[in-house]
């Protein structure tokens, strides 16, 4: 045990991961999105009455629509990558090459769900 | 904690323990997650999604193929969509999206707690999260 980190918030602000960074980040937003989004659904469901209505009233709101399926789509697809580079470790070589195949099939798609999204919400 | 000199072992030496399992499980999960949800969405596509549903209803009926998922929609019979074999997809995913999800959470809580103590309340605690978290689920999933 024992980890003693010894670096301050504002060194912690300006480390230069980069992408694999980013995606460390990303993935972690994404997933604890996801895993509060369930559980206050599961809750919300389970529990049932005014404070569900008000819940699922939030969830069907474009805007949250949109956050919800960054976390899904970037959570899955980057999910993805690290599976296969874990499962086959002679691709961990290529990574930073990997990291934008993911980011090649994550923007189009995010891209024009948000367009549907934000055109639905707009009256079509 | 593992033996610190681990990464100098061949892959034979350094056996297997909890928390190597778990780093299998959260990858091979994931794939079982990708399964399950295409399997819901070509399930919905063979159901008649095609014309009686929008994008977004799939979508959310693959990622929880629970009728009341497709309640809104025009599907004109719920019947195939409640059946027993979508309840035991549902289950699948659902069992295995909770601890996939649980042991996310307990290896962020081990980037902020680090003294034995705590981690083994965070265990403790994500497992009790864990069992009430399915047993919610699978309440939800039988009685819908």
């Amino acid at each position: 045990m024992g980890l003693k980190r010894n670096v301050s918030l504002l060194t912690g602000l300006r480390y230069k991961g980069q992408g694999p960074m980013l995606t460390f980040v990303l993935h972690r937003i994404g997933g604890l999105g996801m895993a509060i989004f369930v559980t206050i659904h599961m809750l919300s469901s389970f529990l049932g009455g005014k404070g569900g209505v008000f819940v699922n009233a939030i969830y069907e709101n474009w805007a949250f629509q949109i956050f919800i399926f960054f976390c899904v789509l970037f959570h899955a697809i980057n999910g993805l990558r690290i599976t296969i580079l874990d499962l086959f470790p002679k691709l961990i070589e290529h990574h930073r090459e990997a990291i934008w195949i993911e980011w090649a099939v994550f923007l189009p798609t995010f891209g024009i769900v948000t367009l549907v999204i934000v055109k639905t919400a707009l009256g079509g | 904690m593992n033996n610190p000199k681990s990464r100098n072992l061949s892959l034979s030496q350094r056996g297997m323990n909890f928390e190597t399992l778990m780093w299998y499980f959260t990858r091979l999960s994931a794939l079982a997650m990708y399964a399950l949800i295409l399997f819901g969405l070509i399930g919905a596509l063979v159901m008649g999604a095609r014309n009686q549903m929008n994008f977004a209803d799939v979508m959310r009926w693959a990622f929880m193929p629970n009728v009341t998922h497709v309640q809104s929609t025009n599907v004109p019979d719920l019947a195939p969509w409640a059946s027993i074999f979508w309840k035991l997809t549902a289950c699948s995913l659902l069992l295995v999206a909770v601890a996939h999800g649980v042991h996310g959470l307990v290896v962020i809580a081990d980037d902020y707690i680090v003294s034995a103590g705590g981690r083994k309340s965070a265990r403790l605690l994500s497992i009790v999260f864990m069992l009430a978290m399915s047993a919610i689920g699978l309440y939800i999933l039988w009685t819908s």
